[in-house]
């Protein structure tokens, strides 16, 4: 066997397929994050001036587009940041990371 | 149509099998039907089958834009139960079930409907206690069921890992002996089968790209394949509900996820029943062929790429051997993953919609095979009438306003 | 009789092995593979098939073998359906056959093939359909024949490991593609892995008499893999399948560690490997050519013979007929030539090419325009039939038929990641399009087969990465001169299926035969998908590597179609089987998840307490004394806090700190209730709902100063209750200044409970004035306690007087032990989370996730006082739908058992008619339920249908194990329904 570097690379428990890159901290592997559902779905700033048509689709509605979908992930077991990514519903592409508070495109 | 039994196989077996026939006829379009159904998987051959046969609606195509049962009906892990929390569910599924058990002989297709029984474990006191609450409203439904304390779970399973060291030390279960497994492929092909010897045009390769409408209801469906018109149109799709709804001008609210099963190699048989586990994330049966059939619950993001996550099946797999640490040794021959439309509540939609005429049955998340002969049966009736059968009411789209939701994963239920 | 021949091959003949088939003991070498050792030993028959029960041979060379498929060993450490070629020979092993009753040689079942008309494809499906329920029975006979291995019969006795592996370039195949491509990127400061399926480096080379700079190539493998190892930058997995390829360069990978140690003490590890690049070269698969009674031992791929001569010296059959439609098994009726055995070459085509010709000496007798149209023999093959274009039939003897029908580059693992295929029409076969960002296809797997196209693709291939990767320049290696190779599959000419009478098998494992394929197109399964489907093409555990691509061309051939047309076929990971115990590694038993326990845990564990499992955590339930059964102690722990003290190990509730200007806004905003007012050192209870409206969460938070507070949560919802604010802070709110620490383990948290919790706090000792006008109810208080820093709460779960006291968790081991030393003097009485319930129910405080389940609403609690109609906050509008606000809804209620002594089952139903057949209207459920020592009577707590009108109304418990108890409704409080007692 090669000298192996390896042996001196820490180990972790869990990986997966996903490598996403946190706006903050970098590209990391998809274990360190936590998925948030579809981005830019913004809470009604008076409620109860919503009819229940209007409220159910604040509550439950979403795109689910087969294709690009701005979405929302945390780097749950790293900077505990939030932030937005576009990644391809088919491909599992990801496009772009940013930080929840820049525009979307 | 030609009768399959074991005397006419082996009357075809001395013209060397030449006599058989195609099980369901390749129609071409016609210019119009009376009712269209969108997707060819099971859910949409099942109810054409019903249309045709219960309500004498002959005059229906179904538009597959593949090969039919290419979706979630070849995918999925095949266990079919009933033993469901709520009343509207339980009366649903337990429809099917009924269905199921009289399913072979009624489509002269075997099916190969094993009812050998479901276990959900219980890992702890909370699910011992949803476990109890969930059989008693069963059986007070007329659902078969008991709850199973730690010796009765081992003796129908004995090498299931009963130590109480365990991390998560299995307590008890629900067992439901009428539940089981049933061959996925059979169904599709049984029901097409059925359905086409009652006039109904199977039409594969045929993908609906728009949806008519004039004034507010539906005309018919633009597909590859021409423009095909009809009075009422019946969407049953998995994995495309919200692209069909876009077609038709409104939302749905459903997304896709991943749902991740694989297979063993073959192996002798070990294991005579199904077993649940959701609080640990695994379910495993074994297939006629011997195959360890095993799955878990959805992947966290969306996605219609049928694949999922790596690290949700590590998880679901380190279940498996924490259970069953004899499988250790076993070996994974193949993974896959489907795309199911899952609702806020987890239950299913089956609905009229903003648009006259047209009606959806979608959004069955993991519940979609083992309900496939109770949905058609419902929602043939509720479009032979236009309206719902009072077992599929409490399904409307409307319940999200309201809020009357059919919470089957908030709730004590199981998934899948 | 041996087959091995005096010399040659790259087995360790210093290195003799002993194992034994079907109990029969035999030697092989070191470097042998299991199924070469069996064919040294003349074994070729070492199987039947499934359903047909037919004699199987071994066939193939490596991961496409459909036949022998063996058990290996005993007990729990057994093996299923290990894949002979692929298991390298170790001293000792014990292999056997599966399927054969009483034996692989007289099997009773074999009388199945007799009835193998009878069970075309589709068979199942038409049959044993009644009487209605008679599956399960039919089931009972076919699936004992049905499977393959048997399963360990206990838990595993080795060791697995996962490592995570991130490189730059990463190379699948370690044939002379990817080892050209491994060396030019030696010095380039890129990290590579080369991974090989195989224990030894070479692929292809090893089983070829091709010259590398005039030399036998063995020479250049040595050379070049000591200057692998050498190189700091490579790392080498020998004996490592490569069986997945994911998204974002995602590859999973199973090095057999023993294969290289055979004593390590981990069998598998599972390598997790991210790469920049990734390299395939996969190599190719010799695919047979299908003819009726193709599947007797004995016949094997042209290749597999070849290999089996020039690697593992061994001869596999003395009078050989090589059967081809291409040029590449020339090179092996040579090496069968040269091994001394006869050789007839029979080629479908007019001519061979001329590398071809020239491979075999004139004498050899070539038959063109020649197919074999059938075969004969038992247990070996003894002959076959020769059909010439001209009609004639020639029959010959022989006992090994070799069969080449081109070659399928191995593609999986470019098409896992839903890689592009096209078809090679020379080649009559998919190759990769080469269309994924950042991975190649080289080699044979790109459809190259000659190895100097081989070696350049390679080094063309890594310099480009590297460049790609901005690299310095790596080694430029010097490619070798490539003489003496082999022909390739060259000059093809597709020939799918021989026809004629007898079956002929395309999908060896499944028996699935020419014939079905046809009577499953007859019959309508028209898609390929239907055709695999419906004939089980290529389900077995090669997963169709010889029969996909041949069942392709024969769908083809019958609907007239091109391959093309008809759709390639998909290819799901794994490309070999992968163990279950390698992809889970370590991560079962106690680190299947973490156990979380509280720092008084070890006073627990030696007080004889029984723990019960509360979210990770690892709660206390009860203290029996000797003698004493749950019921029992149960009883006496309540009792005792209520005439005395109890003492509750309460560290593992949710605590979260909340500091910033912004606070009280984000407590308004995720409580129902006000904030605005709460007072430095004062607590309130608060009421979380999730958007829907349904209770997720409650607790009591406490202002510690201007801007700060503490939030308490369930012992279960800790994390989500964080995470799910900070998801509302940072998505939704992020004007809002607040910020959120987890502080739970931070602390052990003690009550003391009870009408002498005072006094005993007050013995121990602490500056905090325990007076109720210093420290009314539902306020906390800083200071110390027994010199320790604290923090005390007087809030009530028990409807006692009690005060939580906080103190920092390495303190809190040692107040515990303080406490209960003190205690004694009180008569005080450490409880578990059981005698908390019956205390907390007897209040009728619920438990979220115990009496709520994600569908109860404040409003079914009886809660809307909690609600202020002054703000909005999560989950409020939610209340407001029609559903919501419908009186008939479940409302919490208490219920008393009308026998006082029957305790009610938690998770009985609720019903009016105790006579009523199913389905019966349910009016609710119950979801705790207790014997309450003090009032001496058994009560319950749950839900009943608009049950805040009915207080006093009789129902009917159920339950299937307990039977039918008459209950009435009550208010949910049993006792002390004004508080006074918490409050003191």
């Amino acid at each position: 066997m090669g000298r192996l570097w390896m042996n001196t690379v820490p180990q972790r428990w869990h990986i997966d397929m996903l490598m996403i890159t946190c706006p903050w901290c970098g590209p990391r592997d998809e274990s360190e994050f936590t998925y948030g559902g579809e981005a830019n779905i913004e809470r009604p700033t008076d409620p109860e001036a919503l009819d229940d048509a209007a409220w159910a689709d604040y509550l439950f509605m979403r795109s689910n587009p087969k294709g690009w979908h701005e979405e929302q992930w945390c780097h749950a077991h790293g900077c505990r940041r939030w932030f937005k990514a576009e990644r391809h519903t088919v491909s599992y592409a990801i496009r772009r990371t940013w930080p929840m508070d820049e525009e979307s495109s | 149509m030609q009768n399959y039994s074991i005397f006419n196989l082996a009357r075809h077996a001395l013209g060397g099998h030449r006599g058989w026939k195609p099980a369901w006829r390749e129609a071409t379009p016609k210019p119009r039907y009376k009712v269209i159904i969108v997707g060819g998987g099971g859910h949409g051959l099942a109810t054409a089958y019903y249309l045709a046969k219960v309500h004498g609606i002959r005059d229906v195509a179904v538009l597959e834009k593949g090969w039919i049962g290419g979706g979630n009906t070849g995918r999925n892990t095949t266990i079919v139960r009933s033993n469901y929390l709520w009343d509207a569910s339980a009366a649903l599924y337990e429809k099917s079930l009924q269905l199921w058990e009289g399913l072979s002989q009624d489509i002269n297709y075997n099916v190969m409907f094993s009812q050998r029984g479901v276990l959900n474990l219980g890992h702890n006191l909370q699910d011992m206690r949803d476990i109890r609450r969930r059989v008693n409203a069963n059986q007070l439904n007329g659902v078969d069921g008991e709850v199973l304390d730690t010796a009765g779970v081992k003796r129908l399973v004995p090498f299931i890992n009963t130590s109480p060291d365990i991390r998560y030390p299995v307590l008890g279960a629900s067992w439901q002996p009428r539940a089981g497994i049933a061959r996925h492929d059979a169904v599709a092909w049984g029901y097409a089968r059925a359905a086409d010897s009652l006039g109904v045009d199977i039409i594969e390769n045929c993908e609906v790209t728009g949806v008519r409408r004039d004034n507010g209801k539906v005309t018919g469906v633009e597909t590859t394949r021409g423009v095909i018109e009809a009075d009422r149109v019946g969407v049953v799709v998995a994995g495309h509900a919200g692209v069909l709804a876009e077609m038709a001008g409104f939302r749905l609210p459903i997304e896709s996820h991943p749902l991740q099963a694989l297979v063993s190699e073959p192996l002798k048989p070990i294991l005579d029943t199904v077993v649940m586990s959701n609080a640990i994330h695994v379910y495993v049966s074994q297939s006629d062929k011997g195959e360890l059939v095993i799955g878990a619950g959805v992947d966290s993001y969306t996605g219609y790429g049928q694949r999922g996550s790596f690290q949700t099946m590590e998880h679901f797999l380190s279940a498996l051997i924490e259970l069953y640490p004899i499988f250790s040794r076993l070996r994974m021959l193949r993974h896959w993953g489907g795309i199911v439309d899952t609702a806020p509540d987890a239950s299913p939609i089956i609905s009229s919609t903003p648009v006259d005429g047209l009606f959806f049955n979608v959004g069955w998340g993991t519940g979609g095979f083992k309900a496939t002969p109770g949905s058609g049966w419902v929602f043939a009736h509720t479009l032979a009438t236009g309206t719902p059968h009072e077992i599929n009411a409490p399904f409307s789209l409307e319940r999200f306003h309201s809020g009357a939701l059919v919470d089957e994963h908030g709730a004590a239920a199981v998934a899948h | 009789m041996t087959c091995r021949l005096n010399q040659g091959g790259v087995i360790d003949r210093s290195k003799p092995l002993n194992f034994t088939f079907n109990g029969k003991p035999l030697t092989g070498y070191a470097g042998d593979t299991l199924a070469s050792a069996l064919l040294a030993n003349n074994i070729h028959f070492v199987t039947r098939s499934i359903k047909l029960r037919r004699p199987r041979g071994i066939m193939g060379r490596g991961p496409e073998e459909p036949n022998a498929l063996l058990q290996i060993g005993e007990g729990p450490s057994t093996l299923a359906d290990q894949r002979a070629t692929q298991v390298m020979l170790t001293e000792g092993m014990n292999a056997r056959s599966i399927n054969g009753w009483p034996s692989l040689e007289h099997d009773l079942l074999s009388a199945l093939s007799l009835g193998s008309k009878l069970m075309p494809v589709g068979f199942y499906y038409k049959t044993f359909m009644g009487p209605k329920g008679w599956w399960e029975r039919y089931e009972k006979l076919i699936r004992p024949i049905a499977g393959m291995g048997l399963t360990p019969d206990g838990p595993d006795p080795d060791l697995y490991e996962k490592r995570d592996l991130h490189c730059d370039v990463m190379i699948v195949g370690g044939g002379p593609a990817g080892l050209a491509a491994a060396a030019s990127l030696i010095g380039t400061g890129l990290r590579v892995v080369l991974a090989h399926e195989q224990a030894l480096w070479g692929g292809g080379l090893l089983a070829s008499r091709t010259q590398l700079n005039g030399q036998p190539a063995n020479a250049w493998l040595e050379e070049t893999l000591a200057a692998l190892h050498a190189a700091e930058n490579i790392q080498l997995l020998p004996s490592t399948s490569v069986f997945g390829h994911y998204d974002h360069h995602f590859l999973g990978a199973i090095e057999r560690v023993r294969e290289q140690r055979p004593n390590a003490p981990i069998r598998e590890r599972f390598w997790k490997i991210r790469c920049q690049r990734l390299i395939l070269a996969a190599g190719a698969i010799e695919r047979p050519i299908v003819l009726p009674n193709n599947d007797r031992p004995g016949i094997m791929t042209a290749f597999a013979v070849r290999e089996s001569i020039e690697r593992y010296a061994v001869l596999p059959g003395k009078q050989a007929v090589v059967f081809t439609n291409n040029d590449s098994a020339y090179a092996t009726a040579r090496c069968l030539l040269d091994a001394g055995a006869q050789v007839t070459v029979v080629d479908s085509r007019a001519s061979a090419g001329t590398a071809a010709k020239a491979m075999l000496p004139e004498q050899t007798t070539v038959i063109y325009n020649a197919k074999v149209c059938d075969t004969t023999g038992k247990k070996r093959i003894s002959g076959v039939t020769v059909r010439q274009t001209d009609g004639t039939f020639t029959r010959m003897d022989c006992d090994l038929l070799a069969l080449s029908g081109g070659w399928n580059p191995s593609v999986h693992l470019h098409s896992h990641a839903s890689g592009k295929l096209q078809w090679d029409e020379a080649l009559a076969t998919f190759v990769p399009q080469n269309d994924l960002a950042g991975v190649r296809a080289i080699g044979a797997m790109a459809g190259a087969f000659d190895f100097a196209t081989a070696l350049t693709q390679g080094s063309e291939v890594a310099r480009e990465f590297a460049t790609e990767l901005g690299s310095k320049a790596g080694t430029d290696l010097s490619l070798p001169e490539v003489s003496h190779a082999e022909p390739g599959p060259s000059q093809l000419q597709p020939l799918w299926r021989v026809a004629g009478k007898g079956p002929a098998f395309v999908d060896m494992q499944n028996d699935v035969k020419a014939t079905d394929i046809e009577l499953a197109l007859r019959e309508g399964y028209r898609s390929i998908e239907h055709v695999k489907r419906y004939g089980i093409l290529g389900f077995g555990t090669d997963q169709g590597k010889f029969g996909n691509i041949i069942g392709l061309g024969i769908v083809g051939e019958l609907i007239n179609k091109h391959p093309t047309e008809i759709g390639t076929t998909t290819y799901r990971p794994a490309w070999t089987p992968v163990t279950f115990g390698a992809l889970v590694g370590p991560d079962t038993g106690e680190l299947f998840e973490p156990i979380r326990q509280t720092p008084m845990h070890e006073w627990h564990v030696q007080a004889g307490a029984v723990f019960e499992d509360v979210g990770q955590w690892k709660r206390a339930r009860y203290y029996p004394k000797a003698g004493e059964d749950m019921d029992a102690a149960v009883a006496r722990e309540c009792l005792a806090t209520q005439k005395g003290v109890g003492v509750l190990d309460y560290s593992t509730l949710g605590k979260i700190e909340i500091h910033g200007p912004d606070a009280i806004t984000l407590l308004e905003r995720v409580y129902t209730n006000n904030w605005q007012k709460l007072g430095i050192g004062r607590c309130r209870y608060g009421l979380m709902l999730d958007e829907n409206g349904m209770v997720m969460d409650d607790g009591v938070t406490a202002r510690l100063g201007e801007q700060h507070y503490l939030m308490y949560t369930s012992t279960g919802g800790a994390a989500r209750v964080l995470s799910w604010m900070e998801q509302w802070l940072q998505t939704e709110w992020p004007d809002l200044e607040v910020y959120l620490t987890s502080v739970t383990d931070a602390w052990g948290t003690i009550s003391l409970a009870g009408p002498k919790s005072r006094e005993l706090l007050e013995s121990i000792g602490t500056d905090i004035n325990l007076s109720t006008e210093q420290f009314p109810f539902m306020s906390l208080r800083t200071g110390a306690v027994n010199g320790v820093p604290a923090r005390v709460q007087r809030v009530s779960f028990s409807g006692e007087m009690s005060f939580e006291v906080s103190v920092p968790a390495n303190e809190a081991a040692e107040l515990w032990a303080m406490v209960m030393r003190k205690g004694e003097a009180f008569g005080a009485t450490p409880y578990g989370t059981e005698a908390m319930h019956v205390l907390r129910a007897e209040k009728g405080f619920i438990i979220v996730g115990q009496d709520t389940d994600g569908s109860i609403s404040p409003l079914d609690l009886g809660m809307e006082g909690m609600i202020s109609a002054r703000k909005d906050c999560l989950g409020k509008r939610s209340l407001m739908r029609s559903e919501l606000q419908r009186p008939d809804r479940p409302q919490w209620v208490g219920l008393r058992p009308k026998d006082p002594t029957k305790v009610l089952p938690e998770g009985a139903q609720l019903i009016e008619d105790p006579a009523a057949k199913p389905p019966v209207a349910m009016q609710g459920w119950v979801t705790s339920s207790y014997f309450a020592p003090r009032l001496g009577h058994a009560f319950a707590l749950g839900f009943v249908n608009g049950g805040r009108a009915r207080h006093g109304e009789s129902l009917y418990a159920w339950d299937a194990d307990a039977g039918v108890i008459p209950v009435e409704i009550t208010q949910p409080v049993q006792y002390d329904p004004e508080g006074g007692r918490q409050r003191d």
